[in-house]
């Protein structure tokens, strides 16, 4: 017994020195292979390094390209670049960093945040070398005061340089995006070489989207620096080469005037060149001064913008997802008479509400009482809701779903429009999947009237419209009409296919009963069509945020709380003939569809449609 | 007489007065020597690195006195008690580094730190460096060599929490070097070669894998940077390409103590710490480059010969494991300087300027001590 274990002691320490003699090759070789490296760089190469670190004064500097330009469809100038004196310090140039910060507050105005910031940044992960901003837009006499003082401040450059700046602030911050400092994020996962020298990345919207091609490619200067690394010669130099200029279809005085007339209502506004695709207009309210994301945003401005309960910070355009609530009707309309579940001379007998063949539950019409005796167009212009609970019956969940797909509901089908949501389009697998319920018949009917599980963003809702007045015809959706980088638009998807209709002439059915709602003796919005010197088609939507108390019209009875008032929707076109805008208003909260977002939309059509053309 | 026998019978054999005193003070003279002549060295080389600021050598020289004196009194202790604390230490480690993930300050763009409120800033990687090897030294010596598949699993996961929780920090250099200790006393326990073998092609073949899917764009450029440092002259590549030319232009013997232009002109970055071993080779040339490598082989044979002589497994592993990691310490540094490795956050030891480093690395010597000290009783 004593003698195995005695035994196995031998063995293990045995196996032991094996190891241990092993190990010693190991770390042997490795010794030699390390000390050969030094000896190849140091004796075998010798002279290619010293020759190199004699010429090592010689430094190279990177040029940032010009950041490419944004232009509206007349060339008005919607992102520009503005010199501006940026103050930064070479982090292993300075000395003490406290006592340097101290020094500089003497000379230029610094708040606290901006110290903060600076040592977060100095902190991070950064290149060695790299300038770090201290403080942008330094005034003249900060410059001045700099400069003098340059020779006691260690490290501390000024920097020329070029920043962005949005001539129209808050109209575009939503359409345009912006850039703003490049973060460590996205430090981490950028090209290091394509950005050496530049400090700004799009981070939202066309400036996110478009930011391989507006960046452009970055220029090399060799200088001969002195051992604290000031310039002292530029041996050589390489231009950078600027980035692409874009010319978007957006339409700088379309997009203020709607703008304006949201006002101080939140909520969105697209409008589309039903030709082209482009977007003339969109339109996000309440937006923000992009400006401010540039040069670095106050802390207070920032905080009190992220926590408004109006929410600036979302693009309610492609972000906001709204039940499309009755504005939905022409497009189930037209599927279902070119389907033949309905003839345009089919009438029902609407006495105010309708109820399932299968089940007791009762669907209102908004109207109480109804409206009478209804054939389609009535039934559009008036926006009757019982005509399309019995059509939605009758055509069945698929059908609906299949042409509400056709005109781009539930999914994005826009090129270039950073970030899009897609709404949606249910369908029973989605009910199943999202819920864990079956689809009811109950659920049909709802989305006959654009309620119930449907949503849609105002871009949808402007780009489906747009497809109706083309008659079908789709056209890419998209901001960018040309550039000098003329490879941008062969990145332009091709549309969805086109919807086809088994007689064309329900198309122009469909548009005069439209017409009828902004034009007609009894349309739901006839209110904001008088006076018209042209033909133009809308429907209004007024989308329920909550169930409450109603009046014979459809109004609510009594005072509401702002945010449980009803959605405001209106779209429409026009001209009726050769369509030239379709455009999507939304009003958050805003109360009637025909009473608020109808006017707006007339407005932009008498603004679109009557103003001088550009010299 | 085998040569185990004999080695071990060796030093009572021809044990004389002098080192007997080295002996009852429970010191290594050797291993003093030469982790003496590294620290002063070093500091030599840290001054000019510093361009001369003697503040920095002074603050270092504080370190190494704090260091050497916890060096002085881990050797007092007998092994045993490390392998009575191990488990507790190695306990306490892994629930600060979750600590540190959930609340710890935010540090050089990295979670490393703990702050005690009012006391110190503390990094758990460190105390792990030490706890790793001792708990896994403790574990496998309990049931006798070579480990059994049980204990290899077991092992493997005591290993694989560490080092998991360090990279999450992420602190790449740090969790390689605890990764490589517990893989060391697995390796010297006895690992079947049949199963090294295999491991390593499943590691091997696990590379494409991690580049596809698990490492992050600027790992990879700095592996590319290392075929290629031209690629990226202003990015990843300046690192690399100004230490090469530091230390190429060193030359046989160097341009001379406080003369080298790529150190004192600002050319190479991190100077003083990580990649203080360029200016070593550029004031003092391919010579001075191999004394240093030199010193440093000293004390790892030393620390081997230690380990061979332990006595028992648990002393002879932890010798073995300490001494293995710190050649990777020396390798990894030196291999990314030159331009060998991709550059992970490894300082040189003893030499590069920085705190913890070098209390962890001279306390782990004091356990080689200990254990070289405290034969069979």
């Amino acid at each position: 017994m004593l003698n195995s274990s005695l035994d196995n002691r031998e063995k293990e320490r045995r196996l032991f020195l094996s190891r241990m003699t092993a190990s010693f090759i190991f770390i042997a070789l490795l010794i030699l292979v390390l000390v050969g490296r030094l000896f190849y760089l140091q004796v075998v190469q010798h002279e290619r390094h010293e020759a190199r670190s004699q010429t090592n004064r010689l430094e190279v500097l990177p040029i940032p390209p010009i950041r490419g330009l944004i232009y509206d469809r007349y060339g008005e100038l919607l992102a520009r670049n503005e010199p501006s004196h940026t103050l930064t310090v070479v982090v292993e140039r300075s000395g003490d960093l406290d006592a340097l910060v101290q020094d500089l507050s003497a000379l230029v105005d610094l708040s606290e945040d901006q110290v903060s910031r600076f040592f977060d940044r100095v902190r991070g992960y950064r290149r060695p070398f790299e300038p770090i901003p201290l403080k942008v837009r330094l005034t003249e006499e900060e410059v001045a005061r700099v400069s003098a003082n340059r020779i006691f401040l260690e490290g501390v450059q000024i920097d020329a340089e070029l920043i962005r700046q949005y001539p129209f602030g808050e109209e575009f911050a939503h359409a345009l995006g912006f850039v703003g400092r490049i973060n460590q994020e996205e430090l981490r996962d950028l090209d290091v070489g394509a950005y050496a020298g530049t400090r700004f990345i799009g981070k939202e919207g066309v400036e996110r989207q478009y930011e391989d091609a507006l960046l452009g490619e970055p220029g090399f200067q060799r200088v001969e620096t002195n051992a604290r690394g000031r310039i002292i010669r530029v041996i050589e130099k390489q231009a950078p080469k600027p980035g692409s200029n874009l010319h978007l279809y957006l339409d700088q005085e379309l997009q203020k005037m709607a703008y304006d007339l949201l006002g101080e209502q939140r909520g969105s506004i697209v409008a589309i060149e039903p030709e082209t695709g482009g977007i003339l207009a969109m339109v996000s309210n309440p937006g923000f001064d992009p400006n401010l994301y540039v040069s670095g945003f106050p802390t207070e401005i920032y905080n009190a913008l992220r926590d408004s309960p109006d929410n600036p910070f979302l693009n309610r355009a492609i972000r906001g997802q709204y039940p499309a609530a009755s504005t939905i009707k022409p497009f189930l309309g037209l599927a279902g008479v070119d389907q033949g579940f309905v003839t345009w001379d089919y009438t029902i007998n609407d006495r105010g509400y309708y109820q399932l063949p299968t089940d007791d539950r009762i669907y209102n019409d908004w109207k109480r009482g109804g409206h009478g005796r209804v054939n389609l167009r009535k039934a559009v212009a008036e926006s009757c809701d019982t005509y399309f609970y019995q059509l939605a019956y009758d055509m069945k969940l698929e059908a609906i779903h299949d042409i509400y797909d056709q005109f781009g509901f539930g999914k994005n089908t826009t090129a270039d429009v950073y970030n899009p949501f897609t709404g949606i389009n249910p369908s029973r697998e989605w009910k199943q999947n999202r819920h864990g319920f079956s689809w009811y018949a109950g659920d049909t009917i709802n989305l006959s009237i654009g309620q119930g599980y449907m949503l849609a963003t105002p871009m949808q809702l402007a780009i489906a419209t747009s497809v109706l007045a083309n008659r079908g015809r789709w056209v890419t959706p998209r901001l960018l009409m040309h550039s000098n980088d003329e490879s941008l638009l062969d990145s332009i998807p091709e549309p969805p296919p086109d919807v086809h209709l088994n007689n064309d002439a329900n198309w122009d059915r469909m548009h005069a009963a439209m017409q009828d709602v902004v034009q007609g003796a009894r349309g739901t919005a006839r209110a904001s069509g008088l006076g018209a010197t042209y033909e133009y088609a809308g429907k209004s939507g007024t989308a329920q945020v909550i169930r409450i108390e109603r009046d014979e019209n459809g109004d609510p009875i009594g005072d509401v709380p702002e945010q449980f008032r009803d959605h405001a929707w209106f779209m429409g076109f026009a001209p009726l003939e050769n369509p030239q805008i379709a455009v999507a208003v939304l009003v958050e909260n805003g109360g009637s569809g025909s009473g608020v977002a109808g006017p707006m939309m007339r407005s932009l059509f008498d603004f679109y449609l009557t103003r001088e053309p550009e010299q | 007489m085998n040569f185990t026998e004999y080695v071990r019978q060796l030093p009572q054999g021809s044990m004389d007065r002098r080192q007997s005193i080295w002996t009852r003070l429970h010191l290594d003279p050797y291993l003093f020597a030469a982790l003496l002549a590294v620290a002063l060295s070093g500091m030599v080389v840290l001054y000019s690195a510093t361009s001369g600021d003697m503040g920095a050598v002074y603050r270092q020289a504080i370190r190494f006195g704090i260091g050497f004196m916890a060096m002085i009194i881990v050797a007092q202790f007998d092994p045993r008690w490390f392998q009575q604390w191990g488990g507790t230490v190695y306990l306490v480690g892994v629930l600060l580094l979750v600590a540190v993930i959930v609340s710890g300050a935010q540090a050089m763009g990295a979670q490393r730190w703990l702050q005690i409120p009012g006391l110190f800033r503390f990094q758990p990687s460190e105390l792990m460096k030490l706890a790793v090897p001792v708990m896994l030294s403790w574990y496998i010596s309990r049931y006798g060599l070579p480990p059994r598949y049980r204990d290899l699993l077991v092992s493997a996961v005591l290993l694989f929490v560490p080092v998991a929780l360090i990279i999450q920090q992420p602190d790449l250099g740090t969790s390689l070097l605890i990764a490589s200790s517990g893989l060391f006393v697995i390796f010297l326990a006895g690992l079947s070669w049949k199963l090294i073998v295999g491991f390593s092609t499943i590691a091997i073949a696990m590379i494409p894998v991690l580049w596809i899917w698990v490492m992050r764009d600027y790992q990879r450029q700095r592996v590319l940077t290392l075929f290629d440092p031209n690629v990226d002259p202003l990015g990843a590549g300046w690192n690399i390409i100004q230490s090469m030319t530091a230390i190429g232009s060193g030359g046989l013997s160097g341009k001379g103590y406080m003369l080298g232009t790529q150190s004192q002109l600002d050319f190479l970055p991190e100077s003083h710490t990580d990649f203080i071993i360029a200016v070593l080779g550029e004031e003092f040339g391919f010579v001075g480059a191999t004394i240093l490598i030199a010193l440093y082989a000293v004390i790892i044979l030393r620390g081997m010969l230690i380990a061979i002589r332990g006595r028992d497994n648990f002393c002879r592993l932890l010798a073995g494991s300490l001494t293995l990691t710190f050649f990777i310490y020396v390798f990894v540094n030196v291999g990314m300087v030159s331009g060998i490795l991709p550059v992970v956050g490894v300082p040189l030891p003893l030499v590069s300027y920085g705190g913890t480093s070098i209390v962890t690395l001279l306390t782990g010597f004091g356990m080689l001590m200990s254990i070289s000290t405290h034969q069979r009783n």
